[in-house]
């Protein structure tokens, strides 16, 4: 079993997603070691690409401080190997970037699959590759041991989904609302439909787009989802901290803290969903 | 080439969003049915309010001082007569027509030049539907009568101030739009850019330049053009203008890009100085299709820079990059200081103010008139209405030889 694939059979899965040197290369080590330390069970860590289609403000923010700050793809292999994490980690980024990666005749997906291996990422969330164009990343990945994570969008239906589902691993990512990242104060009804609609795949099921409280995490689990991907609620944190000009220290423990808030949701989400198989939603 | 797998080449595909592809994939049946294949007579619908709406055909002209001037025949392909001054509108009252017969309520759209995002907004008017256009802050304030003009149409102008606030954020910035509103809502994609059916779908729109170009120049100078040249953007314009003749070995086709004010690129920065996408770019992965790109060695797309805002651009359509590569269509440029002085020449020779853009295409044609041959068919994309502001800024803030006096002018706050 793949320890991503171990980290959801563990229990519902907490997974936090920042962007790799937001708003610098030291800081945003600290920031994503603190979210270890707040219960994540696998991190998605974002390579900034300069035009994030999929992205809303928070996080294109985000990505905008970190190309500022100098973050490349090569500073990012290095960034993971800085880490001290042991949790799981997946890389989220576009596809030029995979695409471009390397040099000459090895330039492309494999390269940087490889690369990536090397320092120690297990998964890839490409949100502009869709399943049609996905056989390149999806061979090196198979290559490398690595697992491709796919998007279901609450538009996802019929064929689509079967060609999603023939390719995913890892876990599949539900989004949980048209649109794009970031956070909301509710959830949609989007969410249970998009569950519904893939509760046979044979593959962890983790909600995101929105999330950005410890009840979300709860009521997302308590719908049927097996994890809780959350970005743009903890960026924003990185997001204030800059603004303010508070301390990397401070900054570090209010993520360490909201992480904490939100896995506590899921796991209460889990216990509660035990007890009462088929919860009605209010 | 073919449109049915949205691949030309190497180039092409879909690259987007997960929630954006049953919208795509919709969009690409309706492109079969009611484009290709004229379902509910759709195609029919579309040319005849081209013609009542839109005034084509537009004229080819035998431009008379020019052609003296080069001691060969040169035509000009009137588009800056089309309804709203530029080419844009064949795609956009094309898709804003496709977008109803599909049953969509509103429209989105980005623009740079805001030639489209006025085409856009006059269809929208003319076909009753809501019309929302994304601009970049500082095409804002470089196009500022196009602003004013879908404004009057009703249409709402979202300013879009990430980046450097060009073309490029707004279609970026389209696309978060489209991604949240898919299920009412058509993007209507200003250039032969983006994901399959967009990249074909509007070269077929764009394509009756062409169809009328090649009849018109038959009928007046006897026989087909020796070569045929047009500014490049993204490419609509190009692809519209070259579509009936690229069959036509004898033709030469030239897509002139902006040279900007140099073809160097500042890696460390991440800017090309120009928006010479065919000439310098690279293959990359941009809004939806793998085309060539600006973007600097780890695949970050650049900054682009053009003085007119419609060629600003760092990508460029699929077809066309893949016209270049087989050897069909040549790539050339024209830097900032030469397409001003191409815009006061055909000012001043031809009475046609032409859009800066368009005034690339000319200034090209001054250059290299020796090696084009005795018929040369000149695409004039638009009119220059919409530039006079940045002319007169940047012709008075530089050494343009062929201006005509404008000091005054400039130092009395130009048009404010
Ligand atoms: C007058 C004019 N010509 C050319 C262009 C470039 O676009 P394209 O290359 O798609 O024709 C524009 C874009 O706004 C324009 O307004």
């Amino acid at each position: 079993m793949s320890r991503i694939a171990e980290a959801f059979a563990d229990g519902p899965a907490f997974v936090p997603y920042l962007a790799a040197g937001d708003p610098n290369y030291e800081a945003s080590l600290s920031y994503v070691e603190a979210l270890e330390r707040g219960g994540a069970d696998v991190i998605e860590l974002g390579l900034p690409f300069s035009e994030p289609i999929a992205e809303g403000p928070t996080i294109q923010s985000a990505i905008v401080r970190a190309l500022e700050g100098g973050m490349t793809p090569t500073r990012f292999f290095e960034f993971v190997e800085d880490l001290d994490v042991d949790v799981p980690l997946v890389c989220m980024t576009y596809y030029n970037l995979i695409y471009q990666f390397g040099e000459g005749e090895e330039k492309g997906p494999e390269a940087f699959v490889r690369r990536a291996a090397e320092v120690g990422i297990e998964g890839f969330v490409v949100p502009d590759l869709p399943a049609e164009e996905a056989a390149p990343l999806r061979e090196a990945c198979d290559a490398h041991d690595c697992e491709l994570v796919f998007i279901v969008a609450p538009t996802t239906r019929g064929e689509r989904l079967e060609r999603i589902m023939s390719q995913v691993s890892g876990y599949v990512y539900v989004q949980a609302r048209l649109g794009t990242t970031g956070a909301r104060a509710d959830l949609s009804d989007q969410t249970d439909e998009s569950l519904a609609r893939i509760a046979e795949w044979d593959v962890p099921k983790a909600v995101g787009f929105g999330i950005s409280s410890g009840d979300h995490a709860q009521r997302v689990i308590e719908a049927g989802a097996d994890g809780v991907i959350v970005g743009s609620a903890l960026v924003d944190i990185v997001a204030k901290g800059v603004e303010r000009g508070d301390p990397p220290v401070t900054v570090a423990s209010r993520l360490e803290s909201k992480a904490r808030e939100l896995k506590e949701g899921a796991l209460r989400g889990a216990a509660g969903s035990n007890e009462q198989p088929h919860p009605e939603r209010t | 080439m073919s449109s049915h797998t949205g691949k030309f080449g190497e180039y092409g595909g879909q690259y987007v969003p997960e929630a954006l592809m049953p919208a795509i994939e919709e969009l690409e049946d309706a492109y079969q049915r009611y484009v290709l294949e004229n379902e509910d007579g759709f195609m029919d619908d579309f040319r005849a309010r081209l013609a009542d709406f839109g005034g084509r055909p537009t004229p080819l002209q035998h431009a008379k001082r020019l052609s003296e001037r080069y001691d060969r025949d040169v035509y000009l392909k009137r588009e800056d007569l089309l309804h709203g001054g530029a080419h844009k509108l064949n795609n956009a009252l094309g898709q804003v027509l496709l977008a109803k017969y599909m049953g969509k309520e509103r429209i989105i759209a980005e623009t740079g030049a805001g030639q489209h995002g006025t085409a856009t907004a006059m269809a929208c008017a003319h076909l009753g539907m809501p019309c929302e256009v994304y601009m970049g802050r500082r095409d804002i304030n470089r196009q500022r009568p196009n602003v004013f003009r879908m404004r009057l149409n009703g249409a709402e102008v979202n300013p879009v101030t990430v980046g450097r606030g060009t073309l490029k954020e707004a279609i970026s910035e389209t696309m978060r739009d489209w991604a949240t509103n898919v299920e009412d809502t058509h993007y209507v994609i200003g250039s032969v850019v983006g994901p399959h059916p967009f990249p074909a779908m509007v070269r077929d729109f764009q394509r009756v330049i062409s169809e009328e170009a090649r009849e018109q120049i038959r009928e007046k100078a006897g026989r087909l053009p020796d070569s045929v040249l047009t500014c490049a953007g993204g490419g609509s314009n190009t692809m519209g203008v070259f579509a009936e003749f690229i069959p036509d070995d004898d033709v030469d086709l030239y897509a002139v890009e902006a040279g900007g004010s140099s073809l160097e690129v500042d890696e460390e920065a991440g800017v090309a100085p120009n928006s010479a996408t065919l000439s310098t770019g690279t293959e990359g992965v941009l809004h939806g299709s793998r085309t060539r790109v600006l973007q600097d060695r780890d695949g970050q797309i650049m900054e682009s820079h053009s003085v007119s805002a419609g060629l600003d651009y760092a990508g460029v359509g699929p077809e066309l990059a893949d016209l270049v590569d087989r050897g069909r269509v040549t790539a050339v440029n024209v830097d900032d200081d030469h397409a001003l002085e191409g815009f006061h020449r055909l000012s001043q020779l031809e009475g046609v103010i032409p859009a800066l853009e368009s005034a690339h295409a000319a200034a090209y044609v001054e250059e290299n008139h020796e090696d084009l041959g005795e018929v040369i068919l000149l695409n004039i994309s638009g009119r220059g209405d919409k530039d006079l502001e940045t002319v007169l800024e940047e012709t008075h803030g530089r050494d343009i030889e062929n201006a005509p006096e404008i000091e005054t002018f400039a130092e009395t706050g130009g048009f404010q």
